[in-house]
């Protein structure tokens, strides 16, 4: 009954969305107030009836009613409580569901924030908003409807899956679900799916606003870009955990001690990263001097395509991919709404052109606003370069009548160089000064951190003996790294002469006074340490494998593995464990045991091979269970990874959460600190609070 | 005087800069389309079906492929000493348009029960992958040898049991 609920409340959505959609245009085309008032109350509607759709999902999905089609297909009896409600993006209509469940409350909550200031963007934000909610929740209920039952009919060898009873036929309850792959009861593969859609889903925001602001001839204006600068922040901080939690969970589990495979669905959610992370930045221009409008709002076009392109990856199988999706019918619906999102916005960009004109010239390549543009053309370039490699096939096959395929290489060697490039330009963009900037006090001004990381670099490279490419590697890191610290200290020491604060309190108040900036920075730091654990990933690592009887010692590096034993036994969820006892020493001193594991999913078929991890901040050593003699359990066989700084993506992840929090709130004790300041401080800081 | 000198400054700069700007985007985008296309060139390689791939055999003369199959499970051996890891995919059509109804899972049960399907051996040293099953989608690198056994260098399987699976049989 109550899946019935959560069917209903899905078609009075879909009637509400469309609703919202077509009469907030129409009210903001002939400018009517009541109008709009009801198509804003439709789309706030949308929401809690999305809420009472998902949570029915959530309930029969807890409750275990197995005679709705996708509850018996993502769920079974095993499962516990909370894997089971994780499982409402366990496949593919939950997922969809979740997702305009996302989305509608993203548009709740702009309406409800950004109402009163913004009215007059309000009815074309609600119409484009609720356009593409109101496509997913078409979704859902046409295509792939989440409450569809398995129906029992006379004479047919399988169940029949439909909404409604076909005729004599009787509802059909199997005995127990599939079940989640074990491979993805994993917190990074729970934690992935929800933060990438709410990435996904976050960027409906800005992208309403932009194309309100086209509709009606504002986007000259800057007013879209700072009503929706927070949206945009959560949008992409949520996209990079998505990322990190992706890479996270395939570092776990696939076993290949590696975090990145370039496969499509990867890239399919880097590329609006990328041109997320370009937008982000480039509307800083478009709001400070007034400049790059016409990139800002191409950058949000392509990010809010580039999400659906996404979507549409994962969700319909169009490229062969490790991941596995399903191939439905959800193919031509998804690329015909990309498609005319796509063109529809383009063509009221190519209309508002002319009123687009930059309020300052270019003045120097050697200026602030120069090193930006340059900065969005290289994340549009590594763009570019990922969209063409997963392309490719499809565009050879089309061509040529050959599949032909670009692999990981193809990827690395045009990213890299472009990465590295970008990584240097985000060290020294700080340093550049507005309108134009002095090469000579620059190279002054750089000179110190540049010397020092050129001297890190070679000492640790010839030390190590290192390839050409990790020792440039290293300096690049080096130096972007003591370019930002040299800014933190530049803003301390300013603040420690003058105002005579301790180094923690000034380290606090620069935060605090000065958010946006220093919170950049700290998110600039978190992707210092990833470039750090990329190189690692990419220069430094070893790896050996081979059989070992007990006792038997192997060697890789500084460490011996050495391999003292093999437990089989029965597990908890249905599994068959066997389990290695193995002690890692490092120059013959015992550091710990490792137990690396294979699980066997008995109903599901499915091995797990599950690594046992030695983490330091240094490095991981990371093992692998692959293979042992089935009599007496006497010998193993182990693949051994010695993955060097390889904890420094995790931990730059947190801190780019970390500065974007920073950056978008500013720190929680602002008030306070404002009561303290003497007085001929205070009007100051009230401005630079209030600009956050 | 000196204020007429800075007026046809002024006027002039704007246009003599963005002739600057232009060259310098021209050279960027032209290094990049240059970066683009010899990396594509130099690391494209087939994306074959079976059927393909034994019908180019001469033709390949050990140049490194991908191919597409559906791994037969009983053909799978794996040597726990040596790593070494062998087994029989059979020909799965690969165009959306050549798939049967049921998806990848009803193509790929179809390709390994089908008797007369080409099939390929293949041999690869490494960890035995835990997706590695019957009826798993393979994509594999590496060479075809002189003796018809693929020689691959890159293993991936994708099992499409998880989301795009046949209604549940009544018989359960």
């Amino acid at each position: 009954m109550i899946a019935n609920t959560g069917l209903v409340a899905l078609i009075l959505a879909f009637g509400l969305a469309v609703y919202a959609t077509v009469f907030s245009a129409y009210a903001g085309w002939r400018r009517d107030s009541a109008w709009l008032l009801s198509a804003r109350n439709a789309a706030l509607a949308v929401f809690p009836l999305l809420t009472l759709s998902t949570f029915a999902l959530v309930y029969s999905l807890v409750t275990r009613d197995f005679s709705i089609s996708y509850v018996a297909d993502v769920s079974s009896r095993a499962m516990s409580t909370f894997l089971r409600v994780t499982a409402l993006w366990g496949g593919q209509e939950g997922s969809i569901l979740f997702w305009a469940w996302l989305m509608s409350g993203f548009v709740a909550a702009t309406l409800l924030r950004n109402w009163r200031q913004h009215l007059d963007l309000m009815p074309f934000v609600i119409s484009v908003a609720m356009l593409t909610t109101g496509f997913f929740v078409g979704l859902a209920l046409f295509l792939a409807n989440p409450f569809a039952r398995l129906w029992e009919v006379p004479g047919a060898a399988r169940a029949l899956v439909a909404i409604f009873p076909p005729a004599e036929a009787v509802q059909f309850m199997p005995a127990d679900g599939r079940g989640l792959n074990p491979l993805l009861r994993h917190f990074g593969m729970i934690g992935h799916p929800p933060t990438t859609y709410l990435g996904f889903t976050g960027f409906v925001i800005p992208f309403s606003f932009a194309m309100a602001a086209l509709i009606t001839g504002k986007a000259h204006e800057d007013t879209w870009i700072r009503a929706t600068r927070r949206w945009t922040l959560v949008a992409w901080v949520f996209l990079s955990i998505g990322l990190i939690l992706g890479g996270r969970w395939a570092y776990d589990v696939l076993g290949w001690g590696g975090f990145w495979g370039w496969d499509p669905v990867e890239n399919a959610m880097l590329m609006p990263w990328l041109t997320g992370t370009a937008f982000l930045h480039s509307v800083m221009i478009t709001e400070k001097r007034g400049m790059l409008k016409v990139w800002s709002l191409i950058l949000i076009i392509l990010t809010y395509a580039l999400a659906l392109f996404g979507t549409f990856i994962t969700r319909t199988g169009v490229v062969s991919s490790v991941h596995a999706f399903a191939q439905s019918a959800l193919g031509p619906a998804f690329f015909i709404f990309i498609a005319v999102t796509f063109i529809g916005s383009l063509y009221l960009l190519l209309r508002a052109l002319p009123t687009l004109k930059s309020e300052h010239e270019l003045e120097s390549f050697m200026s602030r606003e120069a090193v930006f543009l340059l900065q969005n053309v290289l994340f549009l370039a590594i763009t570019f370069a990922v969209f063409w490699g997963t392309v490719f096939p499809m565009i050879s096959e089309l061509v040529t009548g050959t599949k032909i395929t670009v692999g990981p290489p193809y990827f690395k060697k045009v990213t890299g160089p472009l990465f590295a490039l970008l990584l240097l330009l985000m060290g020294v963009a700080p340093l550049f000064a507005w309108r134009k900037q002095s090469a000579q006090r620059l190279g002054k001004a750089l000179m110190a951190p540049f010397l020092a990381a050129v001297g890190l670099a070679l000492g640790l490279g010839l030390l190590y003996d290192m390839h050409p490419g990790a020792i440039f590697g290293l300096w690049l890191v080096t130096f972007v790294f003591l370019t930002i610290a040299l800014e933190f200290w530049k803003g301390m020491r300013a603040r420690m002469s003058v105002r005579n604060e301790a180094p923690w309190t000034a380290f606090v108040r620069l935060l605090d006074r000065n958010h946006r900036r220093y919170g950049g920075y700290i998110v600039h730091l978190g992707v210092v340490m990833i470039a750090l654990g990329i190189l690692g990933d990419a220069y430094l690592k070893q790896e050996t494998q081979g059989p070992l009887a007990v006792g038997e010692v192997m060697t890789l590096g500084d460490y011996e593995l050495r391999f003292d034993g093999l437990v089989q036994y029965p597990g908890s969820d249905g599994r068959e464990v066997v389990e290695a006892s193995t002690t890692l020493m490092r120059n013959g001193e015992v550091i710990r045991e490792l137990r690396p594991r294979r699980d066997y999913f008995v109903v599901q078929q499915q091995p797990v091979t599950i690594p046992a991890v030695y983490s330091t901040l240094g490095a991981d050593v990371y093992v692998l269970l692959v293979g042992w003699e089935e009599i007496g359990l006497r010998s193993s066989t182990f693949k051994l990874y010695i993955n060097p700084l390889i904890n420094w993506v995790w931990i730059g992840g947190l801190f780019m959460i970390l500065g974007t929090v920073i950056a978008a709130w500013g720190t929680s004790h602002r008030r306070d600190v404002t009561y303290t300041l003497p007085s001929q401080f205070r009007s100051n800081v009230v401005v630079v609070g209030g600009s956050g | 005087m000196t204020t007429q000198v800075r007026t046809i400054q002024i006027e002039a700069r704007p246009r003599k800069k963005k002739y600057k700007f232009v060259i310098g985007g021209l050279l960027i985008v032209a290094a990049l389309i240059y970066l683009i296309a010899t990396t594509t060139m130099n690391s494209a390689q087939y994306y074959m079906t079976v059927n393909e791939l034994l019908e180019s055999e001469k033709a390949l003369s050990g140049r490194p492929v991908r191919v597409s199959g559906a791994v037969v499970g009983e053909t799978v051996q794996y040597d726990p000493n040596t790593l070494e890891l062998r087994f029989t995919i059979a020909h799965m059509p690969d165009s959306p348009s050549e798939l049967a109804a049921g998806g990848l899972a009803e193509a790929l049960r179809e390709a390994v029960s089908d008797p007369n399907a080409q099939r390929l051996e293949v041999v690869y040293v490494g960890p035995k992958p835990d997706l590695l099953k019957n009826e798993a989608a393979a994509i594999l690198t590496g060479t075809l040898g002189d003796d018809g056994v693929f020689y691959a260098t890159e293993v991936l399987f994708k099992c499409p049991t998880r989301y795009d699976e046949a209604p549940p049989d009544l018989e359960s």
